[in-house]
């Protein structure tokens, strides 16, 4: 076993050990597992809202999606931003609702709002399609992290195996509380190693910042901008508008506002999270730097940058310090996606079938679920070949559908939502999730599908022209639902 | 007053949404970073605090137990 090994299997301890204390003899029924008993208060309640920051999207998508696509990259650090804004105004009401009626997740609440169990099966489906490619994600920056740290040692698969045995125990073991603490460890870290590189490597290589991305201007011109076609500002202002609506429609997302103690924790967190953000330019001049330094590394590779360029220029037990962090941000955000994804199938598609069901028996249900879900996930891992931003923009085109009738349910307030019905709710995203489904399985776009239209309009997001879809749907169908009601009503 | 104060709430989704249809360039390097990314941080660090602003002055955060 080489030093960089060492280091990472010290990182997947801690992980465990963390997990093993925040349990900290607490008996742990449904709402103790998932949600904490309500009881986070600002630094914990922050650090879960930021959970998405530091995943390996970041940390390898980030870093490997500036390499290989130069500026649009940058559209990852303004979806979370603007999303932090929306954040201030609609999470409150949804956690002070969710407080009043005691509900434990996202299903649980469109169920509520809409009077509809079977929409809150839909939308539990939704989050289960949304959440599989994420969960994916973070198996492949596992599998990239211990295979090259490894240094040929072990294979990718086995890598992916062990990643997938590792967060299903420690998720087992200590619910969300685990989460929390081994965010802190997470973010520390990751914080350090991340901001190191991103000085490091600039300077080491180039001088400088600006000598660094002059050189790339000289090798490449407009490479750190948006090109003119393609990944256009069209393409990066729809992309950061889709995903900043769907930032907190995850149902881990929904599921930790949950846990905070009160609405104004919320708040608190959404003004401070954005400063938060700028650590991932770090992770972009890392991509940048490694261009010129690591060149050829084309497709799926494209997430290798950061590791390869790290191999290239430190000694082993540096690249196990950097892979000993990689670990973790794939462990903590997979530990979230993972309790999320087994209390869904337990709480919402288990109990529809078993209505009576207690307690005691749905949590039973969920813990059984986890290694199922994360067998499914290290499956589609093996198989699959897409970027980690790949991976991450289509679940996003997913679970933005739910965006919708989530709004309209809240600008209703307590009242049951207008002009949305159920019926409307339900065929809008629907409608919205076969688009993006459409879509991707015939591998359209705009532009192939409407050639006649100009570059512009068929450079925007596909997911937002299912969410137009899903607007539209939502409306047609719940006015004519009304109408259908005014004429029965009528002598 | 506090709608007012809250409106400001749209200025970052004009800057990031609008911008990068202006100042779609590479060059001139700004702190060394391109305009663009240089561009983009401004309108974050001008986001944060707005919302401070929006946090500070919000009369729903002033009572209650933290």
């Amino acid at each position: 076993m080489n030093a960089a090994l060492l280091w990472i299997a010290a990182a997947a301890a801690l992980a465990l050990v963390l997990g093993f204390l925040a349990r900290g003899g607490r008996q742990m029924g449904l709402a103790q597992w998932t949600v904490a008993g309500r009881s986070f208060g600002a630094p914990l309640m922050f650090l879960l809202m930021a959970g998405e920051i530091y995943t390996t999207f970041t940390f390898l998508g980030g870093s490997g999606f500036a390499y290989g696509k130069g500026g649009p990259a940058y559209y990852i650090l303004c979806y979370g931003t603007l999303a932090f804004v929306l954040s201030y105004f609609i999470l409150p009401p949804i956690w002070r609702y969710a407080h009043d009626h005691s509900l434990y997740s996202q299903s649980e609440f469109f169920a509520a709002r809409y009077r509809s169990r079977g929409l809150g099966v839909l939308v539990s489906v939704v989050g289960i399609v949304a959440l599989v490619p994420y969960l994916v994600l973070q198996f492949k920056g596992l599998g990239i992290i211990v295979a090259i740290a490894g240094y040929g040692t072990v294979s990718a698969p086995a890598a992916v195996w062990i990643g997938a045995a590792i967060l299903s125990l420690y998720v087992m073991v200590s619910g969300v509380r685990g989460s929390a603490w081994t965010a802190v460890a997470k973010d520390v870290l990751i914080l350090g190693v991340v901001v190191f590189l991103g000085c490091y490597f600039p300077l080491h290589y180039y001088g400088g910042l600006g000598a660094m991305f002059t050189a790339i201007e000289a090798a490449k011109p407009g490479f750190a901008a948006l090109p003119p076609h393609g990944e256009s500002a069209w393409w990066f202002s729809s992309t950061v508008l889709l995903t900043a609506l769907g930032f907190f429609m995850w149902p881990h997302a929904f599921g930790s506002i949950y846990a905070a103690r009160s609405e104004r924790i919320i708040r608190a967190s959404a003004a401070v999270l954005p400063l938060y953000q700028l650590i991932l330019l770090f992770a972009f001049f890392v991509g940048f730097a490694a261009i010129l330094q690591v060149p050829g590394l084309a497709g799926p590779d494209v997430d290798l940058a950061l590791f390869k360029l790290s191999v290239k220029s430190f000694d082993p037990w540096v690249v196990g310090i950097i892979g000993a962090a990689g670990v973790l941000t794939a462990l903590v955000p997979g530990s979230m996606i993972l309790i999320t994804t087994a209390t869904l199938l337990a709480n919402t598609i288990y109990r529809a079938l078993d209505r009576k069901a207690d307690d005691a028996r749905a949590l039973f249900v969920a813990k059984l679920c986890v290694p199922a879900v994360a067998l499914v996930a290290v499956g589609f891992t093996l198989a699959g070949g897409q970027t980690i931003v790949a991976l991450l923009l289509l679940a996003y085109a997913f679970v933005t559908q739910l965006f919708p009738a989530l709004i309209l349910s809240l600008a209703a307030g307590d009242a049951p939502p207008r002009p949305a019905t159920t019926a409307g709710a339900a065929a809008g995203i629907i409608a919205g999730i076969a688009t993006v489904a459409a879509l991707g399985l015939t591998h359209s776009s705009l532009a192939t599908l409407f050639p006649a239209l100009p570059a512009a309009v068929t450079e925007i997001n596909a997911g937002t022209l299912a969410l137009a879809v899903n607007f539209v749907v939502l409306f047609a169908v719940s006015g004519s639902a009304k109408l259908v009601a005014a004429a029965r009503s009528r002598p | 007053m506090i709608h007012l104060v809250r409106a400001l709430a749209l200025v970052p989704f004009a800057l990031m949404l609008v911008g990068p249809f202006f100042l779609n360039r590479v060059t001139p390097l700004v702190f060394g970073v391109p305009l663009l990314l240089a561009f983009l941080v401004a309108s974050i660090l001008l986001t944060a605090v707005i919302l401070a602003l929006i946090y500070r002055l919000d009369p729903a955060n002033r009572d209650g137990p933290q």
